[in-house]
């Protein structure tokens, strides 16, 4: 997710100072995304620099309002009607350790899949439980980012099942790769 | 306090060559205002630990206690009154009597049971009022959606004295929304003090349970209970 494109949605919206970006922010995200309010100021900066935003004069309260500029509202459509691509997204740590754990000797894989699949369960249990607290029309925004964190969970125990299964039909026809090079390296 | 416990139970489904071991050793214990999921493959033996805790089947060794009473100590007609006093079941589908309306389909464990018609009506309002569904006590299965089928069937499941709810993918013919629509009743439903168990493949709704049991080959692999603080989850702080 773009810090850059969030505050362009917010301020859409109207003119708004860094604070309440801030806090809209973390109305639309809940807790899955501290954001500081350095950051909303450094990204402001930016805005501004690209001529995306541009500063308001100083309420009373001494608060620099921003408000967004044609370009930025063209950015924003642009980002809205661009989908996320597999690549930006981090390097699936777990299908990494996966592959190694099949490959490294000594490593019990059923065990290691066992693990995450409990990890990846209680914290599907706690999305859920933070899910049902919110029921309230206004908590829309924040239940989907809860719902995307849910599914993602599920796919990762629906995989993890997989992984186990296919494990346990691979050692029943051969044995496993890494009990092989257990072998190799103790013998 | 405890209303379900399964002690070291043993299943095997055939004789001879073709004996399945369907549960081997399986201790599990689901006390008042808990919901319990039991996830697991085909054929890990979900559905039998499921018919061995509401008096279906009988376990080759072991015992099945239902609030506090064994289930193999008992004769067949105390074991029948047993499951229409204290057990409730939702499946899949077909939970109800086409021919009954809600209100009838929930009150009917009740009239058999000798309860009186008024009482039993009055018993079945409030229950189809506590699943959130006041104003369709007339209605008949055909006449609402699967969800909220599924939801008189959680009422009928839970009415008069019964405590023990049993529940083997009871949104498994739902979208997404009217099944969550199901669970968060369930979930309400144990929360005011029943006991449940309910078997799924599906994680997104077992995670609405207290614990998480995996199943597999007959025997418990790992258990899964909510973390301390969710906070952790949500930041990735340490």
């Amino acid at each position: 997710m773009s810090v850059k494109h969030s505050l362009l949605a917010f301020l859409e919206r109207g003119p708004m100072h860094g604070y309440q970006l801030r806090a809209a922010f973390e109305q639309a995200v809940g807790d899955t995304w501290p954001l500081n309010i350095g950051q909303v100021y450094t990204t402001l900066s930016r805005l501004e620099r690209d001529d995306l935003v541009r500063a308001l004069p100083d309420n009373d309260a001494g608060q620099r309002p921003y408000e967004i500029t044609d370009a930025g509202r063209a950015e924003l459509a642009k980002w809205f009607a661009t989908p996320v691509g597999r690549n930006d997204r981090p390097r699936d740590e777990l299908a990494v350790k996966l592959s190694l754990a099949l490959t490294t000797p000594g490593v019990d894989v059923r065990a290691v899949v066992q693990t995450q699949r409990g990890a990846t369960m209680r914290a599907l249990q706690e999305y859920t439980r933070l899910k049902r607290g919110g029921t309230a029309p206004g908590d829309l925004a924040w239940l989907l980012v809860l719902d995307a964190m849910i599914f993602q969970a599920e796919a990762e125990v629906r995989w993890l099942d997989h992984c186990e299964a296919s494990l346990a039909r691979y050692a029943a026809a051969a044995p496993l790769p890494a009990a092989e090079s257990h072998r190799e390296v103790t013998t | 306090m405890t209303i379900l416990e399964l002690r070291d139970v043993h299943r095997v489904h055939g004789v001879g060559e073709s004996a399945v071991r369907a549960l081997r050793g399986v201790t599990l214990t689901v006390g008042m205002g808990e919901l319990v999921a039991v996830m697991g493959p085909s054929g890990s033996g979900k559905s039998t630990l499921l018919g061995l805790a509401g008096g279906l089947d009988r376990p080759d060794s072991g015992e099945v206690a239902v609030e506090g009473t064994v289930l193999g100590k008992c004769g067949r007609r105390a074991l029948a009154a047993l499951r229409r006093r204290h057990i409730g079941y939702v499946f899949q589908d077909l939970n109800l009597l086409a021919s009954l309306t809600a209100a009838e389909n929930v009150a009917l464990p009740l009239e058999l049971d000798g309860v009186g018609v008024r009482e039993a009506r009055r018993l079945a309002l409030a229950a189809l009022s506590e699943v959130e569904l006041d104003g369709y006590a007339e209605r008949f299965p055909d006449e609402m959606s699967g969800g909220q089928r599924q939801r008189v069937a959680i009422a009928r499941a839970l009415i008069g004295s019964r405590r023990l709810l049993l529940a083997d993918e009871p949104t498994g013919a739902l979208d997404s929304l009217a099944g969550e629509a199901v669970l968060r009743v369930l979930r309400s439903a144990v929360d005011r003090g029943a006991a449940a168990v309910l078997v799924t493949h599906d994680a997104r709704h077992a995670a609405w349970a207290d614990r998480v049991v995996f199943l597999r080959d007959g025997v418990i692999v790992d258990t899964s209970g909510p973390l301390g603080s969710p906070d952790v989850l949500l930041t990735g702080a340490p």
